[in-house]
């Protein structure tokens, strides 16, 4: 064909004429343009610069704590804990949730620490969580995970920004105290949230925390009523922490406390009013609201951080059984998107042994 | 059909049409396809939307799932018109591939999605309501693996659509051999 001398090539027999091809590639470019285009857009290659993704917060974790392989980009020193939550069935005014019929439901969850460092010291200061999957790995399992602060950011950009002010400085170990109140002053929203947290100093340990909701849920009963609610749980006289010290001094005390008994709490569920915000978590609902006693979470062992435990789960708060549904709060579809993103990343790391061993911690 | 419609210089054979059912098909999933790579593109990608996205992207995909395993069955019953002559041996064979690499992937896309919900031990739950059942173990590394998978998948159809969809319409204004008609549906129009 190349060979000929015939000056007009073809294609499946059919000569090509400049008219058809430039009236192909047309067609054929345009359709490639607006179908990779898309694409393109869709993945963010394009279009994103302006706008915060799930990868920004993994990159600024990583920039604030260095490279934290295998571990949570968040909450990246914890513990794997398990017990049972023992619903006395008062749930059910509000939610269908199988979790709140009388009766016992498993429970797996993990203690940890905010921040981006797996092998941070322990100090009573840092923010405590803890992350539970009731019914773990159910149908109808219902995942939170709560701080022992009543209030938290209530925006994606709030929380990034805090993240980037809190790094800490290479020169005083501490965050730069210009980048923080540079930050406050852009956030009134959050400098307020700080003194409310302020007001409550945190109480010695893990096992005499209170842990908050921090977003408001729907509950969602069998005859369809649709109640917002903030929950909690307020710990039920633990036996009191041998005093320890040292880089996992609240962690080994809780290792201690679980061995030498059951930590209980109460879940308390408390129904906001038409007037209380619904979408902001910096603000807290006044404190005479109605709260519901739904029943007993009782931990009853605690374990390293290895496979197949809590280390693996995502205790994203957006896996709701039928009876809790997602409200309107802004942070609730970004905190999803984030712990999947660092889902991913942590899972396609090699991962290496946690700061806190359970079995290195003497009785 | 009448030579006056025919206006290609060579003189081609009329193709012949898929059947309806078969278009149809074909049409369903280049829209529910679309769909699911599009938001699952943009869900990664975008906090406020993530959590609305994830339910949809995971709904299409169980329709994805339904409609080509149907496709398939419909496909075994069903050998697809001849080509138009324009198709060469060569372009044949590749053709071959293409179609056979396309069906693959929409098989397995949606299953590798499954998987991977299944392997971070969260319930699978399409439609907001539908529960399915967990079909790989709670299971970190399985999960890294579908993770990875399902993207790289996902990058696969983009190229092998692409490819699809640049034949056909090269086909159809280059030689003009009515390719893309064999699977349109003629909107009725008046004899004239």
């Amino acid at each position: 064909m190349t060979a000929s001398p015939s000056p007009r090539p073809t294609w499946g027999g059919v000569p090509l004429t400049r008219r058809r091809l430039v009236l192909g590639m047309a067609a054929v470019g345009g359709f490639l343009a607006v179908d990779l285009g898309a694409v393109a857009w869709a993945g963010g290659w394009i279009g994103a610069a302006h706008r915060l993704i799930p990868d920004d917060f993994i990159k600024a974790f990583a920039w604030v704590n260095g490279k934290q392989p295998g571990f949570r980009k968040n909450h990246g020193k914890g513990v794997a804990v398990a017990g049972y939550f023992e619903s006395n069935g008062n749930g059910r005014e509000l939610s269908s949730a199988p979790v709140f019929q009388a009766g016992r439901t498993p429970v797996v969850g993990r203690f940890s620490l905010a921040g981006g460092n797996a092998h941070a010291a322990d100090a009573t200061a840092t923010a405590r969580g803890l992350g539970l999957a009731f019914g773990f790995p159910g149908g109808s399992q219902w995942r939170t995970a709560m701080l022992n602060l009543p209030v938290f950011d209530n925006s994606p950009q709030g929380f990034y920004d805090r993240l980037l002010a809190s790094k800490a400085s290479p020169d005083t170990g501490k965050p730069d105290p210009k980048a923080m109140a540079a930050f406050l002053a852009a956030h009134p929203e959050t400098a307020k949230a700080m003194k409310i947290i302020g007001q409550t100093p945190p109480s010695p340990g893990f096992a005499d925390s209170t842990f908050w909701s921090l977003n408001t849920f729907y509950f969602v009963s069998e005859s369809g009523s649709r109640t917002p609610v903030r929950w909690s749980l307020v710990p039920v006289t633990p036996p009191a922490p041998r005093p320890t010290s040292g880089p996992n001094a609240l962690f080994d005390a809780v290792v201690r406390q679980i061995r030498s008994g059951p930590l209980q709490w109460k879940l308390m569920l408390t129904v906001g009013e038409p007037e209380d915000p619904l979408d902001d978590a910096t603000l807290p609902w006044p404190a005479d609201r109605r709260a519901i006693d739904a029943g007993t979470l009782t931990l009853t062992s605690i374990e390293t951080e290895r496979a197949g435990n809590a280390r693996d789960i995502n205790f994203d708060p957006l896996v709701l059984p039928p009876g809790i549904e997602r409200s309107g709060d802004p942070l609730l579809s970004p905190r999803s998107a984030v712990y999947a993103a660092s889902y991913r990343v942590r899972a396609r790391e090699s991962t290496s042994a946690p700061a806190v061993n359970v079995d290195q911690v003497t009785p | 059909m009448s030579p006056e419609i025919d206006d290609t210089a060579a003189t081609v054979t009329p193709p012949q049409k898929f059947t309806a059912l078969s278009r149809m098909f074909h049409w369903l999933t280049a829209i529910l396809i679309f769909a699911a790579l599009l938001i699952g593109f943009t869900m990664v990608n975008w906090l406020a939307g993530y959590a609305t996205l994830r339910v949809v992207h995971m709904s299409i995909g169980a329709l994805v799932l339904v409609v080509v395993v149907l496709r398939i069955i419909n496909r075994i019953g069903h050998h697809p018109p001849a080509w138009p002559p324009t198709v060469g041996r060569r372009e044949g064979k590749a053709v071959i591939w293409l179609e056979r690499a396309l069906y693959a992937l929409m098989l397995a896309q949606p299953l590798v999605g499954w998987a991977m919900v299944s392997a971070t031990g969260k319930p699978v739950r399409v439609f907001g309501v539908l529960p399915l059942p967990r079909i790989a173990p709670f299971n970190i590394d399985v999960y890294s693996v579908l993770r990875e998978t399902h993207s790289i998948l996902a990058y696969l159809l983009v190229v092998v659509i692409a490819a699809h969809v640049s034949l056909i319409l090269a086909h159809t204004t280059v030689l003009r051999d009515g390719m893309l008609r064999r699977m349109t549906f003629q909107l009725r129009r008046s004899t004239k």
